[in-house]
């Protein structure tokens, strides 16, 4: 006991799992570990907005009493924190917002409840963009999130703080919510497994809505193993959420071990125009050479209206968030203005100072787009142009298994950088927002570094085919350590 | 009412359905429970949570959209209303906007002359309620009650086709006794389970173009209905003929005041920004499920009092009566099956001195002090002349009291009737006897005075005697002389 518990930190869930099932550590020796790292790392990196260390030991304990036991279920006293959108019984829930700085959810969310099932243990919440709305964890009312390669720059986001936390090695798996590449496009700028299943794959229930019709849960890791194992857990039917989808979930850690061999990889032609950085471009192509090198077929493709996805999204997102965050009015929960005078006053007040500036922004955009006379121009148009990109992907995937490519057009970027210029940051999930507008499964996998910063290669695969794109990340992670390598600030 | 202007009328009813539970949620929709111990976290909107659609409401509305021969939609979507109020939790309220699952329906009604009168019905839709705002006992502040907040709502709005407060009232009347029928809305309206809105303008008769309208809210009760539009008709046919323009606005009814005022004009109305709700998967019916919801409708109103008709040979004026509510038209059908009396004298019953003794109570027909079979044994003593209508009165109202059937009360109170001949022929020649002035007059031809006879022997027999035997026997006594 005690031996080798000082790098437990370095070690995936997968590894973890083994060593307690060894007897190697215990659940608790685990859990102290990785409460001191969050302590120490957090001042520089600002990546959690609550820590449940209290409630951990306890879990913890209660993990190691089970294992003794003989009760192994299949996370049974492993580390996870979630994002800070999914409502956790008796914590903290905040969204990354003030309006929700005193918000202490009554329930618990389907994935924390799912993952607390299957006996992981909950460490802490995660900082993320105000209401996920952003791409580099600016937004937050908690302060930015450090990109742990470099401390100057943006993890990106909006699930930045749960990427900054899996990439420093404080944590081995987290949470995230992915609605235009909140998941993926942070896991490649920090060098993580970013996995988005399928719209509907996993419950909705619990997740503090931003967009409904794209917003999905998933997870951040290091090693596409893991993030099959979440996803074990976490799928499934929810009849909580109408628009969860009955279908069987498989076994993902066993459809890992499936060869690319045969493997038809489709290249977006439109990926690869201007927009992408010379380097991250080099890393994502050899990556595509070394999968073709295993016996993966490489077929050029076209997504025609792939390009319409970014201003479609920021018609159709902001238009549910619009309706979404009207429940934020002061009443009930969350932040009130003092002394209202009146209703009105009540509702300025109270969502003025609640609301950061990008949430107000799209708040006004969505409104406006869902107006008397502006409808049919904006939200029915970008719906119809929504429609014709699922079409292009769906033609697509006629004859490819998987579509590859870059998952952001940059590296991380500086803090502070894009924060003037909305557009910009609306950019950086050019090569993401398509598979949410489809409702499609994605995945980053770390592909090398440019300058010495990471650089994610995105597979997406049709309708509940995560298997497909598991399997493949899997094979990819068989032939590179680059998973492997930490920000050496953090080691 | 004033012959120059034509009124026009349409209705949006909002019933409340008849679950246990609420629209998109598990929590009970029971009423008058203490505020706020009736809504879940769903019904608060509070962050994360969705909504579920209870399937019953769908069986519900698909029950109602065939009731009233109208397009049930094989594909309906719930949108979302957005608007800022503190009794809406979410900020929105969950409805049907472009795609409703009733479409295209009509009803015939009997206008004030007695004529059929199509209205056409042109949509119904599901949505949840609102919660309620509590202003009294909070000093300067407001309550919040969510009890009501998802409970799931029917609206059914007509076409303009009603020219008349009496339409207007008829219709809904209707409307509230199909629902009913269908079993698919209590239909109370003091707790607000069948309320509504009315939408009324005028317009100088002959022309086509409909005049300005006022949508006049708040209205609970069929006779504030009709009062709150027959004020409405003529402050816009005044302010028209005082040359003025009515204004688009919306108008509440002051039951105390028995007046309508402007509430919002709709210039400054909210901008709903309705779009489909993301969080609701459209909802899809195929043919088999409708033609099985179709298959459990009760027998309707309307057919119903063809049946009447035609089987019982009722007066349509009656059948129109019995055929209201579903239980009514259940009782007198029990009446009529057990009894030997005509059916006329068992509609007669169930009408007149029945409905009375309800109306008079204030209960429902299912809540009557005389069962069916009770007020059909009545009717038999009536049939089998061991009464007379006139005992059976008495006994009735006996019998509402509680003292027992017709046969104990006849046995107990001595009122069995006279049909003895003998018996009568004996009171018949005393009175004769009594009375030889009148006698003589009605010897004389004076026919009329024998009413006088009958009410004298009918009184020395203390009722009892049977009236048509004492007609008979008189007038053989009176002509013998």
């Amino acid at each position: 006991m005690g031996q080798g518990t000082d790098a437990l930190y370095t070690r995936t869930l997968t590894d973890l799992a083994r060593g307690l099932k060894d007897g190697e550590f215990s659940s608790r020796e685990l859990t102290e570990s990785l409460l001191q790292r969050i302590d120490d790392h957090q001042q520089r990196l600002n990546a959690f907005i609550t820590v449940t260390a209290d409630d951990a030991l306890q879990r913890a304990d209660a993990a190691d009493k089970a294992r003794a036991n003989g009760n192994e279920s299949l996370l049974n006293g492993l580390p996870i924190v979630h994002k800070d959108l999914f409502c956790t019984k008796g914590v903290l829930t905040t969204c990354g917002s003030r309006i929700l700085a005193n918000f202490i959810s009554p329930y618990d969310a389907t994935v924390v409840e799912r993952i607390s099932a299957a006996g992981a243990v909950m460490l802490g919440k995660t900082n993320m963009d105000e209401f996920a709305m952003g791409s580099s964890t600016e937004t937050s009312y908690y302060g930015p999130v450090t990109n742990p390669w470099n401390i100057k720059l943006s993890p990106g986001g909006s699930s930045g703080g749960s990427a900054a936390a899996v990439a420093a090695r404080i944590v081995p798996a987290a949470t995230g919510t992915d609605t235009g590449g909140s998941i993926r496009q942070p896991a490649a700028l920090t060098g993580t497994v970013g996995l988005k299943p399928t719209y509907g794959r996993v419950s909705r229930f619990g997740m503090v809505a931003f967009a409904s019709s794209l917003d999905q849960a998933g997870v951040i890791t290091r090693s596409v193993e893991d993030a099959a194992l979440l996803l074990s857990v976490i799928a499934g039917y929810d009849k909580r959420d109408s628009t969860s989808v009955d279908h069987p979930v498989p076994d993902y850690v066993a459809g890992l071990s499936k060869s690319v061999k045969g493997l038809k990889i489709g290249i977006v032609r439109q990926h690869f125009d201007e927009g992408l950085a010379a380097d991250c471009e080099e890393r994502v192509k050899a990556a595509l050479t070394a999968l073709k090198e295993e016996g993966a077929t490489l077929i050029e493709i076209d997504l025609p209206n792939i390009d319409l996805s970014v201003p479609a999204y920021y018609v159709v997102a902001p238009a549910e968030c619009s309706s979404n965050l009207s429940r934020f009015d002061g009443v009930r929960f969350g932040h009130r203005a003092d002394n209202p005078e009146d209703l009105f006053d009540l509702y300025c007040r109270t969502r003025s100072e609640g609301f950061g500036a990008e949430v107000q922004r799209r708040i006004m955009t969505g409104t406006y787009v869902l107006s008397a006379g502006y409808y049919d121009a904006y939200y029915l148009k970008a719906q119809k142009v929504r429609q014709l990109i699922s079409q292009d992907f769906k033609k697509a995937f006629e004859n490819v298994d998987v579509i590859a490519g870059p998952t952001a057009p940059t590296t991380a970027f500086a803090i502070g950088e894009k924060t003037d210029d909305p557009i910009q940051m609306y950019l950086n999930d050019i090569y993401t927002i398509g598979a949410n507008l489809a409702g499609l499964p994605g995945i980053s996998v770390p592909c090398g570094f440019a300058d010495g910063l990471p650089v994610g290669l995105q597979l997406v695969a049709p309708h509940f085919a995560e298997e497909t794109i598991l399997a493949c990340a899997h094979q990819y992670q068989q032939l590179t350590d680059w998973h492997a390598q930490g920000p050496e600030e953090f080691s | 009412m004033n012959d120059n202007w034509e009124v026009v009328i349409g209705l949006e009813i909002h019933t409340q359905l008849a679950t246990n539970s609420k629209i998109f949620s598990g929590a009970s929709t029971a009423y008058g429970a203490e505020a706020n111990t009736q809504a879940c976290l769903i019904d608060l909107g509070y962050p994360g949570v969705l909504p579920v659609l209870n399937g019953e409401v769908v069986r519900m509305a698909v029950k109602f959209g065939l009731a009233v021969n109208a397009t049930v939609a094989t594909r309906s979507v719930f949108a979302r209303k957005n608007y800022f109020y503190p009794d809406l939790p979410k900020g929105y309220q969950i409805s049907q906007y472009e795609l409703p699952i009733v479409e295209n329906g009509e009803l015939t009604i009997r206008d004030e002359h007695g004529k059929e009168k199509r209205i056409g019905i042109t949509r119904a839709h599901l949505e949840e309620d609102a919660g309620k705002s509590v202003h009294e006992g909070f000093g300067q502040e407001t309550g919040i009650d969510l009890n009501r907040a998802g409970t799931p709502l029917l609206e059914i709005v007509s076409e303009p086709d009603l020219r008349s407060a009496k339409q207007a009232i008829t219709y809904m009347r209707k409307i509230h006794s199909i629902v009913r029928y269908l079993g698919i809305s209590d239909g109370n309206m003091q707790e607000g389970s069948f309320r509504c809105d009315a939408n009324v303008s005028v317009r100088p008769r002959g022309q086509e173009k409909l005049g300005t309208r006022a949508e006049l809210k708040n209205l609970n009760s069929f006779r504030f209905i009709e009062k709150a539009i027959n004020f409405e008709i003529e402050r816009q046919i005044e302010i028209l003929e005082d040359g003025g323009k009515v204004v688009l606005e919306t108008r509440l009814y002051d039951s105390d005041k028995d007046e309508t005022r402007a509430m919002r004009s709709k210039e400054e109305a909210n901008d709903y920004r309705y779009f489909p709700d993301p969080d609701l998967l459209p909802v899809e019916l195929d043919e088999e499920f409708i033609e099985s919801v179709r298959k459990s409708l009760p027998e309707l109103p309307d057919a119903k009092l063809s049946r009447f008709v035609e089987q019982y040979k009722l007066k349509p004026a009656d059948a129109e009566i019995l055929t209201v509510s579903r239980a009514l038209a259940d009782y007198f059908e029990e009446v009529a099956e057990n009894t030997d009396a005509a059916v006329q004298v068992a509609a007669n019953w169930v009408i007149g001195d029945l409905a009375a003794a309800l109306n008079n109570e204030s209960i429902d027909i299912g809540d009557s002090r005389i069962e069916a079979a009770a007020l059909a044994g009545l009717l038999n003593r009536i049939a089998d002349n061991t009464i007379s209508g006139k005992i059976a009165k008495e006994i009735f109202n006996a019998m509402w009291s509680g003292e027992g059937g017709a046969d104990d009360i006849i046995e107990a109170k001595g009122l069995k009737q006279i049909t003895d001949s003998s018996a009568i022929e004996e009171i018949v020649d005393a009175v004769i006897e009594a009375n030889p002035g009148q006698v003589a007059e009605y010897r004389g031809g004076k026919e009329k005075l024998l009413g006088f006879f009958v009410g004298k022997v009918m009184q020395d027999s203390g009722g009892k005697a049977n009236p048509g035997q004492v007609n008979e026997i008189l007038k053989k006594k009176l002509s013998d002389g």
